[in-house]
């Protein structure tokens, strides 16, 4: 693993997977929006709403498996200085923000129809927004110092903090949410799933989580290279002080 | 010197430098009434209204008083290079932390629980409800300091340091919230409240046994 470690490797690896797994990524959705759009029936008791399953559930899956991405990271780069795991956290985060940010929007808009209301204090949602508050912390606490390394220390502890409080969020809010009143909407119940309907969910959540590694690839390569500039423009206005 | 002595020449230290600027806990005091006057003119004067939020709304007000005084808890340590000396002797930091914060506590979360009846009683509370609310604030406010002390010590130093600080310790501070709240609305229900206050305690027994040690490494980030 440790290997793994050098930014030349890194980088090459990054720029190798990411324009496959780009491609692929797209063409999955694209798969998976079709069969979604137009192939499944409508749910026999949503309609059509449903459909808007297909970008919300693979976004909220993505949203807590960016998490886990960003801890892991954050946690390397804590334990073993390596600098491309911060580079990699870095580039995890506003990713994984925007698919919290989907996640939490698509569950509005389906609300509507749904629930008759744009936003519930529902255990789930409750703990999804914390968790896009830990995502904006992250990012802001990153950028609040001159130093960058500063930053980047500072947020890895509050990312590994985080991880610590999730399940204690979850559990907490879970429990607040049926002490305070009685749960009125419970999870779709739906015991088994047509294959009609469930063929595009997986399209869409293999295809999301191509993207999402396209996209980390790609700000990760970029850091990368914003890095490399910076020493070298260091060693140049070094070699003119001399 | 032994862990201990530490401990207590750090504590003693901290509290003696508060003492002396009694302005910082009546800033706390006065921010946590304030708060909570808000409320009823906001919601309006209703008793029915004002008694059925009020446990929440000493609750919430405490924790804003106790997010506030947070960027005191290093700032003066770090400025005039106090901070360094103490990362640089043998003792560990976590401790220097724990003592730290534990003088932090006692100079806002003490005084807040020695408030907050005044201030149920202006939101109307019953007064039953006063004695489970002051023993869920005494369990949960420590946790409150601990975790506080995570979000000071990775602000340090920071732009915008004091804006900061709500978005990072909102998430981390739910659960406590949650839990400290639930505990004076058992008892408001005539339900048993111990399961609620148990939860509170193993919340700040989990922060007491982490938190010094994630504040530390913070502090650690910011030093080299």
């Amino acid at each position: 693993m440790h290997r793994y470690a050098n930014p030349t490797l890194y980088g090459r690896i990054v720029d190798r997977v990411r324009r496959p797994a780009a491609l692929a990524g797209l063409a999955l959705i694209l798969v998976g929006l079709y069969l979604g759009l137009f192939v499944a029936p409508p749910d026999y008791q949503q309609g059509e709403s449903f459909r808007i399953m297909y970008v919300h559930v693979p976004a909220a899956w993505m949203a807590m498996f960016s998490y886990a991405g960003l801890a892991v990271s954050s946690a390397v780069y804590l334990i073993w200085r390596h600098g491309v795991a911060d580079v990699t956290a870095k580039a995890i985060a506003p990713a994984g923000a925007a698919f919290t940010a989907i996640a939490l929007v698509t569950g509005s808009l389906w609300g509507q129809p749904m629930w008759g209301t744009w936003w519930v204090w529902d255990a789930r949602l409750t703990s999804v927004l914390l968790l896009f508050f830990l995502y904006l912390g992250y990012m802001v606490l990153r950028d609040a110092f001159d130093a960058p390394e500063r930053g980047a220390k500072a947020a890895a502890i509050l990312a590994v903090v985080g991880v610590v409080n999730l399940p204690i969020i979850k559990f907490s809010v879970d429990w607040w949410n049926t002490l305070h009143q009685p749960a009125t909407i419970s999870k779709l119940d739906a015991p088994s799933i047509h294959p009609s309907m469930l063929w595009p969910l997986l399209a869409m959540a293999l295809g999301f989580t191509l993207i999402f590694v396209a996209i980390v690839c790609l700000r990760a390569r970029t850091e990368l290279l914003e890095r490399r500039a910076r020493s070298l423009e260091m060693q140049a206005a070094l070699g003119r002080a001399e | 010197m032994s862990l201990a002595g530490t401990f207590t020449a750090i504590l003693v230290r901290d509290l003696a430098r508060t003492a002396g600027r009694s302005g910082d806990v009546v800033a706390v005091l006065a921010f946590f009434v304030v708060a909570a006057t808000l409320f009823p003119l906001g919601v309006g004067p209703g008793p029915q209204v004002l008694a059925r939020i009020a446990s929440g709304v000493v609750w919430a007000s405490a924790l804003l008083a106790v997010l506030l005084s947070l960027d005191r808890l290093f700032d003066a340590d770090r400025n005039d290079g106090a901070l360094e000396g103490l990362a640089l002797s043998p003792a560990p930091l976590a401790v220097v932390v724990l003592a730290k914060t534990t003088a932090h506590w006692l100079t806002t979360g003490l005084p807040l629980i020695l408030m907050a009846p005044l201030v149920a009683i202006m939101l109307q509370a019953e007064l039953r409800l006063v004695p489970a609310l002051m023993a869920s604030l005494a369990l949960g406010t420590p946790a409150l300091s601990l975790i506080g002390a995570i979000g000071a010590a990775l602000t340090l130093g920071a732009r915008r340091g004091a804006a900061l600080m709500p978005l990072l310790l909102l998430p981390l501070y739910v659960p406590v919230l949650i839990f400290g709240v639930g505990a004076v609305e058992a008892a408001a229900n005539g339900l048993p409240m111990g399961p609620h206050l148990m939860l509170l305690a193993a919340g700040s027994v989990l922060a007491l046994a982490l938190a010094p040690l994630a504040a530390a490494a913070g502090l650690r980030a910011g030093l080299d």
